[in-house]
């Protein structure tokens, strides 16, 4: 009897234990998350890379070739002996270090074993002509997994972008194309609705198949007679623009394309 | 219900992956439309005719000028050098060559053809669509060989219209009075021109100060004020025919009469007492009738076009600023509230805005608002300048600009100029002499 007590107050007191424990966790208050930055990934065309400027290659070319030189004339750190900034150095010392360097270079074991501490400017240098073919192959067979690298990359992300819309820089081209290219008709009635639809189907290389007013219907409605003076403006703009600036890419994409035409945020200005 | 789950999938699925690429442009350019305007062509024998009775050597190319011409001053379009054309008038009236036209730039064509037939000037025009490939509109007119500038200005309001979406202002005249002498002592004629400076002719031999001449919008008559024996009097003058009558003769000081929109009254500011305020006076019974009773100066009112509004200018707040109320005088508010004076408000043919004169640290400017008093913007700024007048589709303003004299007392002039709701397109409109108070006319043909 006792001994079943004392069993029933040891099982009660463990679960009065875990539950104190356990409580707190659930008093606990949530995580405190940042806010959610949403981010939008965009696609970069070939347009954003900036082109590498001659000139700045010249320059960056010199600046390399300056620090291959500082590099190559740079003694082995642990060969350079430790001057102190306050001592003058006599002019019988800097003799003697430059001809120690020089006898350094000239002696192909040392070399190999310095060339290890010091950076890679100084690793390509040192090359063997002889194993020029060698190299070549091995850069071969780099480059080419590079491609496939890289080929593997484009064609996820054509995945990834064959059911979305174009990317932002790709829609900004396309806008800023259009933009130069629409004459708004200034007569319109601002307080009228001044949207235009028109479905597009273009070519790969952006020219137009076929085009489409989506609300034809509003041309002969009466009281409408401006809507046809401005679709007629919006199909001018779209051939005088031609061929689009379409992605290189992706043409199941945008192969169909709705141009949506309204005029009265210009007007209204 | 599995099913339903199922194909509720499918659908959401293939929306998803059937969306159309949308791209909305909200943006363009205001830049003018190049147009190309082919010389209208003409054969030998129309040709020889129209020299004898025109002393113009090729009346279709006159036409296709005056056709330039005002594209041109409108600022919306853009009219491509001639010696460009690749394509002779008489086989571009035809048919034609897209390519050609496309080549040197141009987004639209006005071809087209004259005849002389039974004594009478007729023209065919056609307008293409270049970039389309088809043509928008071909419309002939025949008319009396004297008329042919005019037939310029119709086809103008046409092509404007058709490429723009609103009337035309081309086929107009404007009625300003013409100042000649020095200004101490200013000879001031009643006179009237097409709305490009043509034709222009006096109307009163400048005997009498004549001042604020006014269309009827919808006919010929012009209502203006005149003063007999120093006191001012308020006529009626018909252009066509050129009879004049004294709409009548009051005890006091009248301004600035104005029609009503239906043509059938005039509304005007009358002093009485010392007093200013608004009168309105039936053309047929001759009956006055006061609009605005109260103590401060009420001065150039300007009817709605709908004519249920009366717009004018009041300093019952302590200064001169714009006021509207209903055509019976009720509901009077106050809409102008920027800094400086407000004055001579026009309503606009479009009924959407409001154009004023407004006095500012010493300067003048030409403005619009709309008709609550909101989206106030200054079009244009200078040393002195006043008395809007709209075009009748109430895009371009008239009004004109006095020059500052200098301490030799010379320099002065007064000058008609006009300005679009852009504010940009700026132009000095000529005239012989010296010109105020210019007032545009409603189009001549409908």
């Amino acid at each position: 009897m006792n001994r079943s007590i004392l069993v029933s107050s040891v099982l009660h007191l463990i679960l009065i234990m875990i539950t104190a424990f356990s409580l707190p966790f659930l008093s606990k208050k949530p995580i405190d998350l940042p806010p959610i930055v949403s981010v939008e990934l965009i696609q970069i065309t070939d347009k954003t890379n900036i082109p590498f400027a001659p000139k700045a290659k010249k320059t960056i070319e010199k600046i390399k070739e300056k620090e291959k030189k500082l590099v190559s004339e740079q003694a082995p750190p642990k060969k350079v002996k430790k001057i102190k900034p306050d001592s003058v150095p006599m002019p019988d010392d800097k003799v003697d270090k430059i001809e120690k360097i020089k006898e350094d270079k000239q002696n192909p074991e040392k070399i190999d074993n310095e060339v290890k501490q010091v950076s890679e400017f100084e690793k390509k240098e040192l090359f063997d002509p002889n194993n020029i073919a060698a190299l070549i192959d091995k850069s071969k067979v780099e480059s080419a997994e590079t491609i496939n690298k890289s080929d593997k990359v484009t064609q996820d992300q054509q995945k990834n972008i064959d059911n979305v819309g174009l990317s932002l820089s790709e829609e900004d081209a396309l806008k800023a194309q259009i933009f130069g290219c629409w004459s708004i008709p200034l007569g319109l009635p601002y307080n009228e609705n001044l949207l235009v639809r028109i479905k597009l189907q273009l070519n790969p290389d952006g020219t137009i198949q076929q085009s489409e007013i989506l609300d034809h219907a509003r041309m002969n409605k009466p009281g409408q007679g401006f809507y046809k003076v401005l679709a007629e403006s919006a199909l001018r703009a779209i051939k005088l623009c031609q061929p689009l600036r379409v992605p290189t890419t992706g043409y199941e994409r945008w192969k169909e394309l709705q141009l949506n035409f309204d005029a009265r945020e210009m007007l209204e200005g | 219900m599995k099913k339903i789950f199922v194909l509720l999938f499918i659908w959401i699925f293939q929306t998803n992956a059937l969306a159309l690429i949308e791209v909305d442009i909200t943006r363009g350019n205001l830049n003018p439309l190049p147009i190309a305007v082919s010389p209208l062509s003409i054969d030998n024998e129309s040709k020889k005719s129209f020299e004898k009775i025109l002393d113009k050597k090729d009346i279709g190319s006159e036409i296709s000028k005056v056709i330039e011409n005002n594209l041109k001053t409108s600022g919306l379009f853009n009219p491509l050098d001639k010696d460009a054309f690749l394509q002779a008038p008489e086989i571009a009236n035809l048919k034609p060559r897209f390519e050609d036209w496309n080549l040197i730039k141009a987004q639209a064509l006005i071809t087209g053809k004259v005849k002389y037939v039974d004594d009478k000037l007729r023209v065919e025009f056609r307008l293409w669509d270049i970039l389309a490939g088809k043509e928008m509109m071909a419309l002939a007119f025949t008319t009396v060989p004297n008329n042919w500038r005019r037939v310029g200005h119709i086809i103008t309001d046409k092509v404007y219209e058709r490429l723009t979406g609103e009337k035309g202002y081309f086929d107009t005249r404007i009625i300003y009075v013409a100042e000649e002498g020095p200004k101490t002592k200013r000879i001031k004629k009643l006179a009237i021109m097409d709305q490009d400076g043509a034709n222009n002719k006096f109307l009163t031999l400048g005997n009498e100060l004549v001042l604020t001449p006014r269309f009827n919008s919808t006919n010929q008559m012009v209502t203006y004020l005149s003063y007999f024996r120093n006191l001012p009097r308020v006529y009626l003058l018909d252009i066509e025919t050129g009879i004049q009558e004294v709409v009548g003769d009051f005890p006091g000081m009248t301004f600035a009469p104005r029609f009503s929109p239906d043509g059938k009254k005039i509304i005007m500011s009358f002093a009485k007492d010392g007093n200013s305020d608004i009168y309105t006076m039936d053309l047929e019974n001759r009956i006055v009738e006061k609009i605005t009773n109260h103590p401060s100066i009420d001065t150039s009112p300007s009817y709605s076009p709908d004519g249920k509004y009366i717009c004018f200018n009041s300093d019952r707040s302590g200064y001169q600023q714009i006021y509207v109320m209903k055509s019976d005088g009720s509901n009077v508010k106050r809409i102008s509230f920027g800094k400086g004076l407000y004055g001579t408000p026009v309503w606009s043919p479009r009924g959407d805005l409001i154009a004023f004169t407004k006095l500012h640290k010493g300067k003048f400017y030409i403005g619009v608002m709309r008709t609550d008093g909101s989206g106030e913007r200054l079009l244009t700024e200078n040393y002195y300048q006043e008395a809007p007048s709209w075009s009748p589709n109430g895009r371009v303003l008239i009004f004109y600009r006095e020059t500052k004299t200098d301490d030799k007392g010379k320099g002065f002039s007064a000058k008609l100029w006009s300005i679009d709701l852009t504010g940009y397109n700026e132009r000095l409109v000529d005239t012989p002499t010296d010109a105020s108070d210019p007032s545009w006319s409603s189009l001549l043909t409908n």
